[in-house]
């Protein structure tokens, strides 16, 4: 961590806790959540097999405050860059109105009681993989990587990828071949999402002294690689349809996502962000988060029809 | 630091109070009605 937190930590301690319950809601990622319960909720229509419908809502809820807690760990963690960062220095801990340690209690209570709770309602299978998720989102994510490596968000991104997975394991108790596809598409799916963002948060980013890949690389070198996971992104959101998990429906409207995705990431690759203002990654940004709603509700109406 | 006797600071603290007590009874009737569907053989 940074010099920067022990500045924070006497900000916060001095402010004491004029927390509302909507700053504990704020620590939660709530945006970031409905987007881990919609791919959870498609991993497990997707699944073979049936789960009773009060067990299903009880593992989507688990996998909701489960990311949530990891989310509240990982704004107590990350309190120094938050403050130096116009995006986040409005959350609660840098906005000074929550203790640290509160933040990393409800943040541990929260995920240790879903991981708990999945195991005993639903199966232990899917309970490790949401603990597993949690770590490696807390301890290797946030920790080790995110400060360290311009790949962070590629390696990191597997968190991400996690909650289809135990959608999956919530009906069959196992991690099959579909489990492992939806987990490939998001991952691949993470770096150019990622770094759209980086593309015109890139001075945010610098300044908090976190190694985006446009902050070490450049502004080219991005584009191209974002470019290359759009591509590889393309046959991967297939796949479920290839496999049999999904029907026709599902693949060409896959394939018609992946398409417009790349046209996105072409168009990033040939804007020149300084004059436009980076127009095209912001456009990139927004429908990567359609994108990913879209494969995945597609991947439910398939299912579900 | 804030006067925890102010109104405000009353105002908060009810308030979270209130979204825990909302929260340990949602988890309490959660835990009953997962009992009573895991008994039942699901």
């Amino acid at each position: 961590m940074t010099d920067l937190t022990l500045e924070t930590t006497a900000t916060s301690a001095e402010a004491g806790s004029t927390a509302t319950w909507h700053d504990f809601v704020a620590l939660l990622k709530p945006r970031v959540m409905t987007l881990v319960v919609f791919s959870a909720f498609a991993g497990l229509l997707a699944a073979p097999g049936a789960l009773h419908p009060v067990l299903a809502a009880t593992a989507i809820l688990c996998v909701a405050v489960a990311a949530g807690g990891a989310a509240a760990i990982n704004m107590w963690y990350d309190r120094d860059i938050d403050l130096v960062m116009a995006r986040t220095r409005q959350r609660p801990i840098p906005g000074g109105r929550m203790r640290p340690e509160a933040a990393l209690a409800f943040g541990v209570v929260l995920s240790g009681a879903a991981a708990g709770m999945m195991g005993l309602a639903v199966n232990w299978t899917a309970a490790a993989v949401l603990a597993l998720s949690v770590l490696f989102y807390v301890f290797v994510y946030t920790v080790w990587l995110k400060r360290r490596t311009p790949q962070n968000i590629v390696i990191g991104g597997a968190a991400g990828a996690f909650p289809p997975v135990i959608g999956w394991a919530a009906v069959t108790g196992d991690i099959g071949l579909g489990a492992l596809a939806l987990f490939a598409l998001i991952f691949m799916w993470t770096p150019p999402h990622f770094w759209a963002l980086a593309l015109y948060r890139n001075d945010d980013y610098a300044r908090a002294g976190v190694p985006m890949l446009p902050v070490v690389a450049g502004e080219r070198h991005t584009k191209l690689q974002m470019l290359v996971y759009t591509v590889l992104l393309l046959p991967l959101a297939v796949l479920p349809y290839w496999i049999g998990i999904a029907g026709p429906v599902y693949g060409a409207g896959a394939a018609t996502l992946g398409l417009l995705f790349l046209a996105c990431a072409l168009k990033v690759w040939r804007e020149d962000g300084a004059a436009t203002g980076h127009r095209a990654a912001r456009l990139m940004f927004g429908y990567s988060i359609f994108y990913l709603f879209a494969v995945f509700g597609l991947l439910i109406v398939d299912r579900t029809a | 630091m804030s006067d925890p006797r102010d109104p405000e600071s009353q105002r908060r603290l009810r308030g979270r109070n209130l979204a825990m007590l909302a929260a340990l009874l949602g988890f309490v009737v959660l835990v009953y009605v997962v009992s009573v569907v895991r008994m039942g053989g699901a």
